[in-house]
């Protein structure tokens, strides 16, 4: 029926110039968008099927290659535009529910780009980092209230269990199965090189990669994949995964198409069946059940490890998080609504949950209102995009933040957003052997410790300008920031002064 | 020769530690008290447990056996591993969340959101066992393992609540009734179980018998209803690629 067709997003555009019909494009392109016509002795595209990932770009050898949007329109309106109309199309050819993935692609605000970061000028001079020390690691657990004494006068030097970085950077979570072997072996080796940690997702671990366990976060999510007692004892901290940024209030379902043999023994269920991530715990409903499943991980674990609860950034974060931090847990990671995800219904993604900036300064100024901000640590999460985003983000309050996307493009990701159809052509979100080969870990893990050593040098730069040398005296410092073009109610929230105050 | 706890006023981590510290596989715990967790995570261990445990009892639960000789409370097993957990009373809400593997035997009933989300893998396969009967949300989402209720003493009524299945995509449910549970979902499948069906769980039945009594022949000659999902992708038709 013509109205099912709609005009294709992109157009491959090919010099036929330059083109010598060496087909590499055909081989490269996972969605069959190349095609060679031997009739013609000439290269065609389909270009409907293209989702600009960039891949042949990068490869054809004689630069014949570009991708543009389609400049074919629908009527202009600015009330539904045609991404609106083809959604809806969509819809009513299928019946089905909107599926996208990586994050957010909305126009809403960023705050981060609307937060200005403060330097020292004469009287408090700037710390030059080549020079002098500069202390970015940082300890993620409960801090204890104040000096306790035993009975007989000694100080009492238990410490609650904590996990110790180099940086105030964490690769976060994402599961075997939504990412490749190749992918998750890259993270967990920079993990290991950087002295910091990567988090399974909800996959469970593989076992080539059980070496890495003291830089590994284990997650235990709704659907419980992979997680049994070894599983738990390996990881340096268990993360109980509540929500998620990118699709608060729903669970997670991994197709069966890409439940294949290895991604199928590592969370133990059959070949080619679906993954279903409830969207609840359905034994937590409630503050009470939540402590009970901390306390039974933390039995179960002998209390060695530090338990995070992941919550989406929600309207009410702030009381949730409260919560939390009276549950027993150690660690509170807040992810905002920007966050990516391997798969998520585009009109969640799209419409739910708040920014990660607003929900952070919220939920550190109720704990410290509360004062039980020192029972917890904060990560932030949720669209962390640059070293000044990190900075930003430990200024507003957290302790650290959790990186997905970055880490993404460290390995080749060119935010195509089409994670979700298991065919990514960069070998990241795919299960597909040939595909899964192009991510060499040799090279990824190398670029991951490349981003995040670059980072953490610039996070000590901005420090040093500041004239802060530990970013133990950064955290929760919001005298360093100023909001820019943002209204007296936002900056109440964030809990800053506006520019030339 | 077997360790004894007594549990009377003791916090449960205590009563962890001592289990864990003990060179004796076998541990009898009197005078519990509702202490939760015990057992949660446990290697190698034949605990037995007088008195009445608290939730999560035998959580994670691994290469154990536990005995209940009294009724167990919430989220019973949970993500238990393998080993048996046998309860000769009833238990509370959520036995068995996300059993990989293993077996729960209650002599009576259980509460609501029983078997959600029990798993298998290979030659994995949970069982959760119910003499009696079980509360509403039975086996919601389950993935794989065998459910079986059989309703000894409930021969009059249906002995499963309601929403009993939503989500199901592996493994299958047993139940001995006449009477099929209402408002199943459409995507699982209820028919009258056939002797090669019953023959299926006659091991379980058995080990059932043995520690509770009864006559596994006489069980397997009543009517079973077998409750098995039509697809192992209940999702994928809800979905268009965006
Ligand atoms: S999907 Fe990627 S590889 Fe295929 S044509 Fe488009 S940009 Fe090239
Ligand atoms: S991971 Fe792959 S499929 Fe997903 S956005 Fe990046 S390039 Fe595209």
């Amino acid at each position: 029926m013509p109205v099912n067709f709609f005009p294709a997003e992109f157009e491959v555009v090919r010099n036929s110039d330059r083109c010598i019909k060496c087909r590499a494009c055909e081989r490269q392109c996972s969605n069959e968008v190349h095609i060679y016509d031997a009739d013609f002795d000439k290269m065609l595209s389909r270009d409907n099927q293209c989702v600009d990932c960039q891949r042949c770009v990068s490869i054809c050898p004689v630069s014949a290659l570009k991708i543009v949007p389609n400049e074919n329109a629908f009527r202009k309106s600015a009330n539904y535009s045609q991404q609106l109309m083809i959604e809806n199309y969509r819809q009513a050819g299928s019946g089905g529910v909107l599926l996208s993935s990586m994050g957010n692609p909305q126009d809403y605000p960023v705050y981060w780009d609307k937060i200005l970061i403060n330097a020292s000028q004469v009287t408090n001079p700037p710390i030059d980092p080549l020079r002098e020390p500069m202390e970015t690691k940082v300890f993620l657990g409960k801090k204890p209230a104040g000096i306790k004494k035993n009975p007989d006068g000694s100080i009492d030097t238990h410490t609650e269990p904590y996990l110790e970085l180099n940086m105030p950077i964490l690769f976060s979570a994402m599961s075997y199965g939504s990412i490749s072997k190749n992918a998750h072996e890259s993270l967990a080796r920079a993990a290991t090189e950087l002295g910091t940690y990567y988090n399974t997702g909800e996959g469970g671990l593989h076992k080539d990669f059980y070496q890495y366990g003291k830089n590994t976060i284990v997650q235990v999510a709704s659907g419980r994949f992979g997680v049994f007692k070894d599983y738990l004892d390996t990881g340096a901290a268990i993360e109980i995964k509540m929500g998620q940024g990118a699709k608060p209030g729903i669970g997670g379902h991994l197709p069966g198409a890409k439940i294949r043999e290895d991604v199928s023994k590592t969370r133990m269920i059959p070949m080619g069946t679906d993954a279903i991530s409830p969207a609840p715990h359905h034994d937590i409903y409630s503050i009470e059940d939540l402590r009970q499943l901390i306390f039974s991980l933390k039995e179960a674990t002998e209390y060695k490890k530090p338990v995070i609860v992941k919550v989406a950034a929600v309207h009410n974060v702030a009381a949730i998080a409260s919560g939390i931090a009276r549950s027993g847990a150690d660690i509170i990671a807040i992810d905002g609504f920007r966050g990516g995800t391997g798969a998520a219904p585009t009109r969640i993604r799209d419409n739910v949950g708040i920014p990660i900036e607003l929900a952070l300064a919220a939920v550190d100024q109720r704990l410290r209102d509360e004062g039980i901000r020192n029972e917890v640590s904060i990560i932030a999460a949720g669209s962390v995009r640059s070293s000044a985003d990190a900075v930003k983000a430990i200024a507003l309050g957290a302790d650290a933040v959790y990186i997905g996307t970055p880490a993404l493009l460290a390995l080749g990701c060119h935010l195509c957003r089409s994670c979700h159809s298991g065919k990514c052509n960069w070998g990241i979100a795919t299960q597909r052997p040939d595909l899964v080969k192009r991510l060499n870990p040799d090279v990824g893990y190398q670029r991951l410790v490349n981003l995040v050593n670059a980072w953490n040098h610039e996070i000590k730069e901005i420090m040093g300008g500041m004239g802060i040398n530990s970013i133990e005296a950064l955290r929760g410092n919001r005298l360093m920031l100023r909001g820019i073009g943002l209204s007296q109610k936002e900056l109440d929230i964030l809990g800053i002064l506006h520019a030339g105050e | 020769m077997a360790i004894e706890i007594n549990a009377q006023n003791m916090h449960f981590k205590l009563i962890n530690e001592q289990i864990r510290a003990s060179s004796e596989k076998e541990v009898v715990i009197n005078n519990t008290i509702g202490q939760r967790f015990i057992g949660s995570g446990c290697v190698g261990k034949d605990i037995h447990i007088h008195g009445i445990p608290g939730n999560a009892l035998g959580a994670y639960l691994t290469k154990s056996d536990i005995t209940v000789y009294g009724n167990a409370q919430d989220a019973l097993g949970d993500t238990m591993n393998d080993g048996t957990i046998t309860v000769f009373g009833n238990c509370g809400d959520a036995p068995g969340y996300g059993m990989r593997d293993g077996k729960i035997l209650i002599k009576g009933s259980a509460g609501y959101r029983a078997g959600i989300h029990m798993k298998q893998y290979m030659e994995k396969i949970p069982v959760l066992m119910i003499g009696g009967k079980v509360g509403d949300f039975l086996a919601e989402y389950q993935a794989g393992g065998k459910i079986i209720v059989l309703g000894l003493g409930y021969e009059d009524t249906c002995p499963v609540g309601s929403f009993c299945g939503t989500g199901m995509h592996g493994g299958a449910i047993y139940i001995r009734t006449d009477i099929l549970p209402s408002g199943l979902p459409s995507q699982v499948d209820a028919f009258d179980a056939t002797d090669a069906d019953k023959e299926e769980i006659r091991p379980e039945i058995e080990l059932f018998v043995s520690k509770f009594g009864g006559n596994a022949d006489e069980i397997l000659a009543s009517h079973f209803f077998k409750l098995v999902p039509d697809t192992k992708n209940p999702y994928k038709q809800l979905y268009v690629n965006n």
